[in-house]
């Protein structure tokens, strides 16, 4: 049912990584990503695969977490595995009728595939260690120069903020307009896909309606709060970035430079 | 108790919703003093939720003038001055709470007026403190029951110390237990820290337990007066379609039937010690109601 | 005859086979009498929305059975939707629900899902309005522009223009005005008095409760505490308190009257009965305290 749903991936800990500052959590994530693009070669790839198995051991995060994520992009990988195995030309090591395996496709296979892997289960790491609240927070805190280029910076993460308190909220609410409309008779789960399509419509209208009416009644409570925007205010919760987020982000930093640069050593070998 | 003191005063207030439309409020002056505990009744539409929310400027009225302490709620200069004041509780907890964790929420209103981080977490534990949920603060808040979902509300106003606090019919959706749990925070608010309370509601057990009743029909003011002297004629309150307590009830009935009851008894617990009394048990002072 | 719904050993169990199991329901057995008005109380989290889920087949029981007019409900999981129709249910908070563009339409929604003729629907629709004191110009107005309490008499409508064997209400009443709430449940009772239909009212409000029900089965952590008589539920007030559940006030006075040593009977639960009791007190007492 709708209430399965999970928001985000956080997984609670205590980790070094969890207690992190997210704002250099972000960052480096963001440095990972270009990092992994730079270096695609073995050594490179090699590397990063190993940084994240010590980052997740470090973490405490069961990395099978990473194949969950991986699951719905699987298609996607697949696909592109499968042009790249058949279609890039160079030496043969299999061919059979018009059925060409190549060295250098099964290469780019290779790097395709780790790469992507590494992708998700970086940021996923990011993700599975910080609570969305905190990574709006961080986002906000990081972007708040941008406000001066007149970006509603803290508008976006108020917007995000608010969305990941009424998410859950309207599951909840869609699950009982959906009962109480079944209750009346209404068919939402069977028949042909345009009588389904109809079928939502006693789900939807009330939902918006009551999505509006809560919205209106926040607004009011908002206000009510002294809410004026972003300008002047100060927050509950303060980042620090201390000895250990300084420590980190320099191993971290070291580690992608190699990792970026392994293009040019692996060039040197081949 | 400082009761000289005016908190709020409302004169002569006129309000619609729209131009053509009818008259929300239709004449109405109140005052509420400082440190005092007033209920607002009255049957849906008669204009009490109009009134509250003339209390802290969320609506201004057309015609009359509402002041709180110094400050006329039309002066916009001194909008937040007021709002900081007098802090509100809506119906629907649910649809007041900002932040997916209880302590941020209660935060929100001084992050909104800028108070320094070391001050703001003294606040906001003392806020949780106060309306009873300092160890939920970590949670989600839709991890919570309605009645502590409404006492994070409570306690995300008490935060910006108001001096008074308007409950727009906060325990409408609560279960027993926890309206109940709510009217013991609001009257420790109100006995302990001299908080005003004006509490808007549908619960006649709630409104006697009150220091005055302003009954509203109509869009103006009915009744007025202590929860004895209001509920004194049972008729006239059935007659603007509200209740009246089983126990006051119950001690009509009798005088009904001839028996000598006291005209003035509206509370359970009264009406246990003169029922007693009449069936031979002398006082006992201090027994336990449930 | 068979009873309307009997209830055999359900046990429900909230995402079985999860760390976070839940037992919502625990091995509950009782039977509703055809024609009964059935009241439901327990604390809050006590299981009672997901009991009355079950009994429409909203909800499918992890083990035991449910038997409708001798039924059993879940023999054919494809035939489930009828029994929506034979039991109707009206949530919490009903308003939020409407979605049509005209009274009429909302409340003929479930009798058009039945496949009704028309006629027929329109009928039912005017009688169902008329069950919950709808005037018939309201039947064409927009549902939105109606107060909260004349919202909830159409949601209330919409169910009964289905014409069920047993209404089920969740805390109809909730949240409205005093007169609000009267007229809901007066009207409900008046419906239950002249179509002979079976209610069963969930509520937090053990005044409602006290005056309407005739049976009460109370719910305490998923199991059933208690089903008894009205009367015989509330001569045990000491019990319901100590579940978490208040009395109604007359009921309290008496307990308290009770622990000042008056000896007075224990199951005053509604206001006349309690003047009735006073005066026989009274009376034996000589009139001494007349006036």
């Amino acid at each position: 049912m709708l209430k399965d749903i999970t928001i985000g991936q956080h997984f609670p800990g205590d980790s070094v990584i969890h207690r992190m500052d997210p704002r250099a959590k972000l960052l480096l994530t963001i440095a990972y990503i270009v990092a992994l693009f730079l270096g695609s070669n073995p050594i490179g790839l090699a590397l990063s695969v190993l940084f994240l198995l010590v980052a997740y051991r470090v973490s405490g995060i069961p990395v099978r977490l990473v194949g969950k994520s991986l699951r719905p992009i699987l298609p996607i990988i697949l696909f592109t595995a499968m042009l790249n195995l058949f279609f890039v030309p160079g030496d043969p090591i299999f061919s059979w009728w018009i059925i060409t395996i190549t060295w250098q496709g099964l290469y780019n296979v290779m790097v395709l595939s780790v790469r992507i892997v590494c992708l998700i289960a970086g940021t996923s790491l990011l993700t599975y260690t910080t609570s969305p609240i905190v990574l709006t927070d961080a986002l906000e805190r990081l972007l708040r120069p941008f406000a001066k280029l007149h970006l509603p910076v803290h508008e976006l993460a108020m917007m995000m903020t608010i969305a990941l308190r009424f998410i859950p909220l309207l599951i909840e609410e869609t699950d009982k307009i959906m009962s109480a409309q079944k209750a009346r008779g209404a068919e939402l789960d069977s028949g042909k896909l345009t009588d389904r399509i109809r079928a939502l419509i006693p789900v939807l209208i009330p939902l918006f309606i009551s999505a509006f009416r809560r919205a209106d009644e926040l607004a009011m409570a908002m206000e009510c709060r002294c809410y004026h925007g972003g300008e002047g205010r100060t927050r509950l919760h303060q980042l620090h970035l201390g000895a250990n987020d300084y420590l980190l982000t320099a191993i971290c930093a070291v580690l992608f430079v190699v990792i970026g640069g392994s293009d040019l050593l692996w060039g040197m070998l081949g | 108790m400082k009761m000289d003191k005016s908190m709020i005063r409302a004169q002569q207030l006129v309000f619609r919703y729209t131009q053509e439309g009818r008259r929300a409020l239709n004449g109405v002056s109140a005052e509420i003093k400082k440190g005092e505990f007033v209920a607002v009744l009255g049957a849906n539409g008669c204009g009490k939720s109009t009134l509250a929310k003339h209390f802290n400027a969320i609506l201004l009225p057309e015609e009359g003038e509402v002041f709180v302490e110094e400050y006329n709620t039309k002066d916009e200069e001194h909008l937040y001055d007021i709002r900081q004041r007098v802090g509100m509780v809506f119906q629907n907890p649910d649809n007041q709470i900002v932040a997916t964790v209880v302590e941020e929420d209660v935060a929100f209103a001084l992050e909104n007026l800028g108070v320094p981080p070391d001050e703001m977490r003294e606040r906001v534990d003392e806020a949780m403190e106060m309306a009873g949920i300092y160890k939920h603060r970590t949670k989600a808040p839709h991890k919570l029951s309605g009645g502590q979902k409404q006492r994070v509300a409570i306690a995300g106003v008490i935060a910006m110390r108001p001096d008074c606090l308007v409950m727009d019919e906060s325990t409408a959706m609560l279960d027993p237990i926890g309206r109940e749990k709510v009217m013991r925070t609001v009257e420790r608010l109100n006995r302990e820290f001299g908080i005003t309370v004006v509490m808007i509601t549908h619960y006649m057990e709630e409104a006697v337990r009150a220091d005055r009743v302003i009954v509203m029909s109509g869009g103006h003011i009915e009744m007025e007066g202590t929860p004895k002297e209001v509920f004194r004629d049972s008729a006239k309150i059935r007659a603007l379609k509200l209740d009246v307590p089983q126990a006051k009830e119950l001690c009509d009935l009798l005088r009904e039937a001839g028996v000598a009851v006291d005209e003035e008894i509206i509370s359970a617990e009264e009406c246990i010690q003169a029922l007693a009394a009449l069936l031979g048990k002398p006082a006992q002072p201090g027994c336990d109601v449930i | 005859m068979a009873p309307i719904i009997k209830i055999e050993h359900l046990t429900y169990i909230y995402g079985e086979g999860m760390p976070d199991a839940t037992r919502a329901l625990d091995d509950i057995s009782f039977e509703i009498e055809r024609g009964e008005f059935l009241g439901v109380i327990g604390p809050t989290g006590c299981g009672k929305s997901t009991l009355i889920t079950h009994f429409n087949g909203l909800n499918r029981p992890t083990s035991g059975r449910l038997l409708i007019d001798g039924e059993d409900m879940w023999a054919d999981p494809r035939q489930i939707r009828k029994y929506r129709f034979k039991v109707g249910l009206v949530f919490q908070y009903p308003e939020y629900q409407l979605f049509e563009e005209t009274v009429r339409k909302d409340i003929a929604f479930g009798p058009r899902n039945m496949g009704l003729p028309e006629e027929e629907i329109e009928k039912r629709v005017i009688e169902a309005a008329r069950f919950c004191g709808l005037e018939e110009e309201m039947l064409d107005r927009s549902p939105f522009e109606l107060s909260g309490g004349q919202k909830r008499r159409v949601a209330i409508a919409g169910v009964i223009a289905m014409r069920p064997e047993v209404l089920v209400l969740d805390e109809p009443a909730a949240g409205l005005d005093p007169e609000g709430r009267e007229m809901i449940l007066s009207q409900v009772r008046r419906y239950h008095k002249e179509t002979g239909t079976t209610v069963v009212l969930v509520s937090h409000s053990m005044e409602d409760i006290a005056k309407y029900a005739d049976r009460v089965l109370v719910l305490q952590a998923g199991k059933l505490a208690m089903l008894d008589t009205t009367a015989n539920i509330f001569a045990r007030a000491q019990e319901l308190v100590e579940y978490g559940l208040s009395v109604p006030q007359v009921t309290k006075i008496f307990l308290g009257l009770r622990q000042m040593g008056v000896d007075v009977p224990v199951d005053v639960y509604t206001v006349k009965y309690a003047r009735d009791v006073i005066l026989k007190a009274l009376a034996e007492r000589g009139g001494a305290a007349h006036a």
